[in-house]
């Protein structure tokens, strides 16, 4: 099987160094992320978890260039970001496709904004859309796609440019639980076939095993990386790994990770009353008595 | 997919609708003759838009009942307080229609008109909808513009009409003028609210593309404000009606407005009703013109 003819691909590296950010408000400073480090390395799959709220996607959308650091660095191939550039690309979880475009000029945008003559980028993006299995939905305005369909288009639009970097921002969030899964196994595969650095935001645990080389955890806000885990599963992934042990126990040690900060996200005082809310025996006395 | 629900539902919709022999309608699941879909096709057809079909039928019938109405009220000259004695009757404006249809000066009266309404509409399109985007896209703008709109908006048109013959030198440019404030603001203000409308996610998507702020401003801004603009034209376009038949009515000597009021004073009631009747229909088919173009340009608002 030849290499797929797909637009050339780059390995960048990112590197986040004591990463901090604070909004302004009338009562001081507000945190969202405090002194976070992170790294993906040229060709990586790297994910960030973490309860909603800990600052994780803050923290892509400063790789991204759409957030200045407060304090700390934030470097793609050792220069720092200054700006949005198509050296990132980037997925939406709310797919952001241009309702008013085609599913081809979509993928195309990117390369109309590089200049590219309309002959040259027509037949890149018609070779993209091939590859993911879309070419007859080109004409389509995307609107008439399902989720699955959409989000395939924004990662195609997205790498359409050759980014140095592709970032996700939940990109499956929206999508139903199967249809998830297939999107999973997709990305794992367009990422088995080009090898680009990937920097993946998500609260999903199984989706950030199954995909990445490796996961970084998130405090509650304000966020820090709380932990650094190495996922040792063999490539390429199969679906089928999602049942070994080694998967299960990478599984187990994350989702206590999480929960912790889930539960300090949440907010409020959690005893353990509150967690087993109704199943208390209450032996025939009311709740207030016991209380 | 597509054919196996077509060999679904046709034979329900067939065999019960059009009395064909069951035999056939087994023929027709497996490999449909010709003739035979086309007629399963039509029934299909009228299935699917029963609800327009509908629509049509009861929007006729309330059409001729006004006409009955009309007819009877004025034949029988009711007077209830209101009264229909002076009213003409459809027959006589038919008549009058009839009559006018080929006099020239009650064309050139519809032609100038359009024309009015043309211009004036015309540069209020091509004034507020890039003033509307400039300012939806940059605060200082539209912090700078805005208060000047704001007091100048609630001002009818019609009360424009001593100031326009005051500021132009000629009866013409005044009615344009006023025609072209009756549609301004209304195409101004859905630009504005087009604008702000803009999801930033769009935006940040077209950034991160590599799109400058020109790109941006071409292929995000633009294209999702249209489908507000295009309110704002076919709002703008009903207030430019209004406007241009007052003018018209105060200060013109030709167009449907003044043909109107001068068939008013000429005890001429026929022709009253005839340009009323004329001054809707223009107006209807001004609007619906609007929206096709808008068809044309927003095919992926097709729904």
């Amino acid at each position: 099987m030849s290499a797929p003819p797909v637009a050339t691909v780059h390995k960048g590296k990112v590197t986040v160094a004591n990463f901090g950010l604070s909004y302004d408000t009338l009562e001081g400073p507000l945190e969202a992320v405090s002194d976070a480090s992170i790294r993906v390395d040229p060709g990586e799959f790297v994910s960030i978890i973490g309860p909603s709220g800990c600052g994780k996607s803050t923290l892509l959308n400063a790789v991204a260039g759409f957030l200045k650091p407060t304090r700390g660095k934030v470097n793609v191939d050792g220069e720092p970001v200054g700006g949005p550039s198509a050296d990132r690309g980037m997925v939406f979880q709310q797919y952001s496709l241009f309702p008013w475009k085609t599913v081809r000029e979509n993928v195309e945008f990117g390369l109309k904004m590089k200049g590219m003559d309309r002959n040259q980028r027509e037949k890149s993006a018609r070779t993209l859309l091939g590859l993911a299995g879309l070419l007859s939905f080109e004409k389509q305005y995307p609107d008439s796609l399902s989720g699955g369909m959409k989000q395939r288009v924004g990662i195609l639009r997205a790498l359409a440019t050759g980014p140095k970097v592709l970032l996700l921002d939940e990109p499956f969030g929206a999508l139903d639980a199967q249809t998830r899964v297939i999107m999973q196994q997709i990305l794992n595969n367009i990422w088995q076939r080009l090898k680009t650095s990937v920097l993946f935001v998500t609260h999903d645990i199984d989706e950030a095993i199954f995909l990445s080389d490796r996961v970084y955890c998130m405090t509650a806000r304000p966020g820090t990386i709380k932990a650094e885990i190495v996922v040792p599963l063999a490539r390429p992934r199969e679906p089928s790994m999602m049942m070994s042990s080694e998967f299960l126990a990478l599984r187990r040690g994350l989702m206590s990770l999480i929960r912790e900060e889930s539960l300090k996200a949440m907010g409020g005082e959690i005893t353990p009353l509150a967690l087993q809310g109704l199943n208390i025996d209450l032996h025939g006395q009311s709740l207030a008595d016991v209380i | 997919m597509q054919s196996a629900l077509l060999n679904l539902t046709e034979p329900e919709l067939s065999s019960p609708e059009i009395d064909s022999p069951p035999v056939e309608a087994r023929a027709a699941n497996t490999m449909p003759a010709k003739p035979k879909i086309d007629r399963v096709w039509i029934w299909r057809w009228l299935a699917l838009h029963q609800r327009e079909l509908r629509g049509l039928v009861v929007g006729a019938v309330s059409l001729a009942l006004f006409l009955l109405c009309w007819h009877l009220l004025t034949k029988y000259r009711v007077t209830m307080h209101v009264r229909f004695v002076n009213v003409p009757s459809p027959e006589m404006v038919f008549d009058s229609w009839l009559r006018s249809a080929h006099d020239t000066r009650f064309l050139s009266h519809v032609y100038l008109s359009c024309r009015r309404i043309f211009i004036g509409f015309l540069i209020a399109a091509v004034v507020a909808v890039p003033l509307g985007l400039v300012m939806g896209r940059f605060r200082l703008v539209r912090e700078f513009v805005f208060p000047v709109s704001e007091v100048l908006r609630p001002i009818p048109a019609i009360a424009w009409v001593p100031m326009s013959i005051m500021l132009w030198p000629s009866n013409e440019e005044s009615i344009v003028f006023i025609t072209f404030l009756g549609s301004f603001f209304p195409i101004l203000l859905n630009t504005l609210h087009g604008m702000a409308m803009v999801d930033p996610v769009f935006i940040r998507a077209a950034q991160c593309l590599g799109a400058r702020e020109v790109s941006i401003f071409r292929e995000v801004y633009f294209p999702a404000t249209l489908p507000y603009v295009f309110t704002g034209l076919t709002v703008g376009m009903g207030v430019a009606w209004v406007s241009l038949i007052a003018a018209e009515m105060i200060s013109g000597q030709f167009g449907i407005g003044y043909f109107t009021w001068e068939a008013y004073s000429l005890v001429q009631y026929a022709d009253v009703a005839l340009g009323m009747i004329c001054i809707g229909v223009l107006g209807l088919g001004s609007s619906a013109l609007i929206r096709g173009v808008g068809r044309l340009v927003m095919p992926w608002a097709k729904k």
